[in-house]
C-alpha cells in the first residue's frame, strides 16, 4: 500500500535492465519500498542491479523472466508475481528498443519488430497490469514514453512512432482509470544517456537516468498525468509542435 | 444483500491522502451484515463509519466497505441506570442531541461529534478526560459483534474479556459491531465550567498539568508549535468539568440543558494547498495565544464550544488543499518529558505550519491495541505536502520508540511497518484472538495491509 507520504511497499519493473526503470526503483526503495521484482528477457543478468537495490534497503529482490514480444505469456507473468508478492504498488513499464532506423527502412520485418517490442508489447502488458491494479483498487503505473513521439522526426520515425503510439494509448488508459484508485504517469524524457543510447550523438537538452527518475518521483508524489525530463523540454516541444513542416523537416539530427 | 449491489467509490480518511477504491454497500440491518459476511469478496470487507479517522484504517482497497451509517438510532435509554443502547452507526452528534436534554452526556468525547459508536469502539477513542476516566471502551457495558464465521455474539468485558479487549481498538478487524450499550455521564447542564491558563513555555505547561490535572475531569493544552527558543511550547491550558445549574448565569438557568449545536461555515472544495503556511499559521497562533486569558477561573462554555470547536466549520479538512494532511499523535511514558521536549524542539525548528497541536496526559487502558498508556501525548496536524515530512516524522518515531512509546494507529497513515510490533507488544496476543474469530481472513483494511497488522 502507498502511504500518505508516497512511500510504497512493492515495485515491479518491466524491463529490469532499463537504467531509468532501475533509477526509479532505487528511489522508491530509498523512500521505503522493501520488495522489488525485476522482469526481463534475461533475468540472470539482473544480479548487479539486484545487489544495488539490496544495498539501498530492499529486503526482497526477485528476478523473473518476461518477454515483451510474447504477449500470450503476459497475464501469466503478472499472475505469478502477484501470487508471490501480493499487491503491486508501482509498476514501471520501462522496456523498449531503439532499433536501427536504416535497417527498418530497408526491411519491413525489422520495422515490425521494433513496433512489436515498443508498442504491441506495452499495449498488452499495460492491459494486463491495469486490470490487476483496478481489481486491487490502488496502485501506480509509470510508462516511459519519449519526446521522440511528441513530433516524430525523419531521423528516427520508426522508434518515434512507437512512442507516439504508446503515449497516446497511455493517455487513454489514464483517463479510463480515473476513479479506480489506480494512477498512471507518463514520463517523457528527452535524449537520455543510457545503455540504449550509448554511442549516439546527444541531442540538445540531453539528460541522465537520474534526472528522469527524479522527475518520475515528483510526478508520482503529486499524482501527475505527464512529466517531462528535463522539465524545460515541455516548453521546447510546445514550440516544436507548432513549427511548419517545411522548417521542422530541415532541423538537424 | 450482496456486495455486487454496491458501487465502486474512491475513499480516503479525514486527512484526504492515499485514496483507494472499494465497493461500498450500506447495510440496513443485522441481516444484511450477516449476508455480506457470509459471502465476502476475495479482497474481504470492512465496516466504515463517518470517515473521521485521519489515515487508511477505514479503507479496504479492491474489497467491500460497509457504510454503517444507516444502522443509526437509539434502541433503548435506561435513565435511572444512566446508560443507552444504540445501533453502531449512530453518530455522537445524533446521540447527544437526544440525550443531553435528558441530562446525559457521553462518557468520553473526542474532538468531533461526527464519529459513530462503532468507530468509537473500534478505535477505542479518548478525550480530554483520559487521565481520569480512560477511553471509550472502559464505559461500554456490552456490544453485539457479528463475526465472519456467522456468529452473533454479545460481548461483555467480564463474559469474554479476550474478544472484548481485542475488539476495543481492534480497528474493525475482529467482526462487525452492530449495537452497543454505553454507560453515560449524568450532567445538570449543557455547559462546562472552565479554568484557563496561558503558559509561557513547555516546562510551565508540563508542571501545571502534572501538578493540577487530577483536580479536573477534563484537561488539554493547546501548544503553539511555531514558538521557538525561550517560548518553545508556550500553550493555553484549559481544564474543567460539567457546570452545575448553580454555576450558570441567571439567564441560562431557565433551560440549563438546552443543546442545539450548529455549524457556522464550510471550507469549499477548491481551497488552495498553500492556505496554511508558516506565515498564516504564525498569525493564527499569535492571535489564539493572546486572545486567551492569562488566568481565568470558572468561565462558562457550551458543550460544543468546549468539546467540539472544529465542528463549527464543516469540511475543515479541506483547509489543507488537495495534498491533504497527516495527523501525528504519540504517547510516551511519564518520566520521558525529555522526549516530548526534543520532539517539540524538532517540530518548532522545522517551522511546521501546525495550528492544531495538543498535549495531554493519559491514564491506564486495557485494550490490546488501544493507543493510550500512562504518559504524555502530543497530537498535531501537518500538511502532507510539507518538504522533509517523511524524514521528520520517521525521526520522531525513533525517539518515541526509544522512550517506550507508540503512535496512534487510528490516525496513522505513514508509520514504518517494522515499528508496529515494537510499539504494540500485545500484537501477537491480539493476532491469536483475531485469527480465532476470523480464520479465513475476511476482515481486511488498507492499514492492516500497509503495516502488516494481521497474522501472515
Amino acid at each position: 500500500m502507498r502511504n500518505a507520504l508516497g512511500s510504497v511497499q512493492t515495485v515491479l519493473v518491466l524491463g529490469g535492465a532499463s537504467d531509468i526503470g532501475l533509477a526509479i526503483a532505487d528511489r522508491l526503495v530509498g523512500d521505503g519500498a522493501r520488495t522489488v521484482v525485476l522482469a526481463g528477457r534475461r533475468p540472470e543478468r539482473f544480479e548487479q542491479a539486484a545487489a544495488r537495490l539490496r544495498t539501498a534497503g530492499a529486503t526482497t529482490v526477485d528476478m523473473v523472466g518476461f518477454d515483451a514480444d510474447d504477449t500470450t505469456s503476459h497475464a501469466e507473468v503478472v499472475d505469478k508475481v502477484v501470487a508471490a508478492h501480493g499487491d503491486l504498488d508501482v509498476v514501471i513499464v520501462a522496456f523498449g528498443v531503439l532499433g536501427d532506423q536504416a535497417a527498418s527502412e530497408a526491411d519491413p520485418a525489422e520495422a515490425v519488430a521494433v513496433a512489436r517490442t515498443n508498442f504491441v508489447g506495452p499495449v498488452s502488458i499495460l492491459t494486463v497490469v491495469a486490470d490487476r491494479l483496478r481489481a486491487q483498487g490502488h496502485g501506480d503505473i509509470v510508462v516511459l514514453s519519449s519526446v521522440a513521439g511528441e513530433r516524430v522526426r525523419r531521423a528516427n520515425y520508426v522508434y518515434g512512432s512507437t512512442k507516439a503510439g504508446i503515449d497516446a494509448f497511455s493517455q487513454g488508459l489514464a483517463s479510463a482509470l480515473v476513479g479506480s484508485g489506480v494512477h498512471l504517469l507518463i514520463v517523457r524524457p528527452g535524449f537520455v544517456h543510457t545503455k540504449m543510447t550509448a554511442g549516439i550523438p546527444a541531442a540538445p537538452l540531453s539528460t541522465t537516468a537520474e534526472v528522469v527518475a527524479d522527475a518520475a518521483m515528483a510526478g508520482l508524489r503529486r499524482r501527475a498525468r505527464v512529466v517531462w525530463a528535463p522539465p524545460a523540454l515541455r516548453w521546447a516541444m510546445v514550440a516544436m509542435r507548432h513549427l511548419p513542416t517545411v522548417v521542422f523537416r530541415r532541423l538537424p539530427g | 444483500m450482496a456486495v455486487d449491489g454496491g458501487s465502486r467509490k474512491l475513499l480516503t480518511g479525514w486527512g484526504r491522502t492515499a485514496p483507494t477504491a472499494a465497493t461500498v454497500v450500506a447495510p440496513a440491518g443485522d441481516d444484511d451484515v450477516r449476508q455480506l459476511l457470509a459471502d465476502p469478496p476475495s479482497r474481504g470487507l470492512l465496516a466504515r463509519g463517518l470517515g473521521r479517522s485521519y489515515g487508511d484504517v477505514a479503507q479496504n482497497a479492491g474489497g467491500a466497505v460497509l457504510d454503517m451509517t444507516r444502522l443509526s438510532g437509539l434502541v433503548d435509554i435506561d435513565l435511572p441506570g444512566a446508560s443507552v443502547t444504540v445501533r453502531a452507526g449512530t453518530s455522537l452528534d445524533t446521540l447527544l442531541r437526544q440525550v443531553v436534554p435528558l441530562g446525559l452526556f457521553v462518557p468520553v468525547s473526542p474532538g468531533t461529534r461526527y464519529v459513530t459508536i462503532g468507530g468509537a469502539i473500534a478505535n477505542d477513542i479518548h478525550g480530554k478526560n483520559h487521565h481520569g476516566e480512560g477511553s471509550f471502551c472502559r464505559h461500554v457495558e456490552s456490544f453485539t459483534l457479528l463475526t465472519p464465521s456467522g456468529e452473533t455474539r454479545k460481548v461483555t468485558p467480564d463474559g469474554d474479556p479476550d474478544l472484548f479487549w481485542a475488539t476495543a481498538g481492534g480497528m474493525g478487524l475482529t467482526g462487525i459491531i452492530t449495537e452497543a450499550t454505553v454507560r453515560m455521564l449524568r450532567v445538570e447542564t449543557a455547559y462546562c465550567r472552565v479554568d484557563t491558563d496561558r503558559l509561557p513555555d513547555l516546562d510551565a505547561c508540563l508542571d501545571a498539568m502534572q501538578e493540577g490535572d487530577h483536580r479536573y475531569r477534563y484537561s488539554v493544552a493547546w501548544v503553539d508549535l511555531l514558538a521557538r527558543g525561550r517560548s518553545m511550547g508556550r500553550s493555553v491550558l484549559t481544564r474543567g468539568d460539567h457546570a452545575t445549574v448553580a454555576d450558570l448565569p441567571a439567564r441560562r438557568r431557565l433551560r440549563p440543558l438546552a443543546y442545539g449545536p450548529r455549524s457556522v461555515a464550510t471550507i469549499p472544495p477548491w481551497a488552495p494547498s498553500q492556505l496554511l503556511n508558516p506565515l498564516t499559521v504564525r498569525a493564527f497562533n499569535e492571535l489564539w495565544f493572546h486572545k486567551s486569558p492569562r488566568h481565568e477561573v470558572g468561565g462558562i462554555e457550551s458543550i460544543p464550544a468546549f468539546f467540539h470547536p472544529l465542528d463549527m466549520v464543516r469540511d475543515w479538512n479541506r483547509v489543507y488543499g488537495r495534498n491533504g494532511f497527516v495527523q501525528y499523535q504519540f504517547v510516551v511514558p511519564f518520566g520521558a518529558e525529555d522526549t516530548v521536549r526534543e520532539a517539540m524542539r524538532r517540530l518548532s525548528e522545522q517551522r511546521c505550519p501546525s495550528f492544531l497541536a495538543v498535549l495531554k496526559r493519559f491514564g491506564e487502558q486495557p485494550g490490546l491495541l488501544s493507543f493510550p498508556r500512562p504518559g504524555w501525548t502530543l497530537a498535531l496536524d501537518l500538511p502532507a505536502g510539507l518538504t522533509g515530512l517523511a524524514a521528520l516524522l520517521g525521526g520522531l518515531d525513533e525517539l518515541v520508540v526509544e522512550a517506550g512509546g507508540r503512535v496512534y494507529l487510528a490516525k496513522d497513515s505513514r508509520l514504518r511497518p517494522e515499528l508496529l510490533d515494537v510499539m504494540y507488544p500485545a500484537l501477537p496476543e491480539w493476532r491469536r484472538i483475531q485469527a480465532e474469530v476470523d480464520p479465513k481472513g475476511v476482515l481486511r483494511s488498507d492499514l492492516a495491509r500497509r503495516l502488516g497488522v494481521l497474522a501472515p
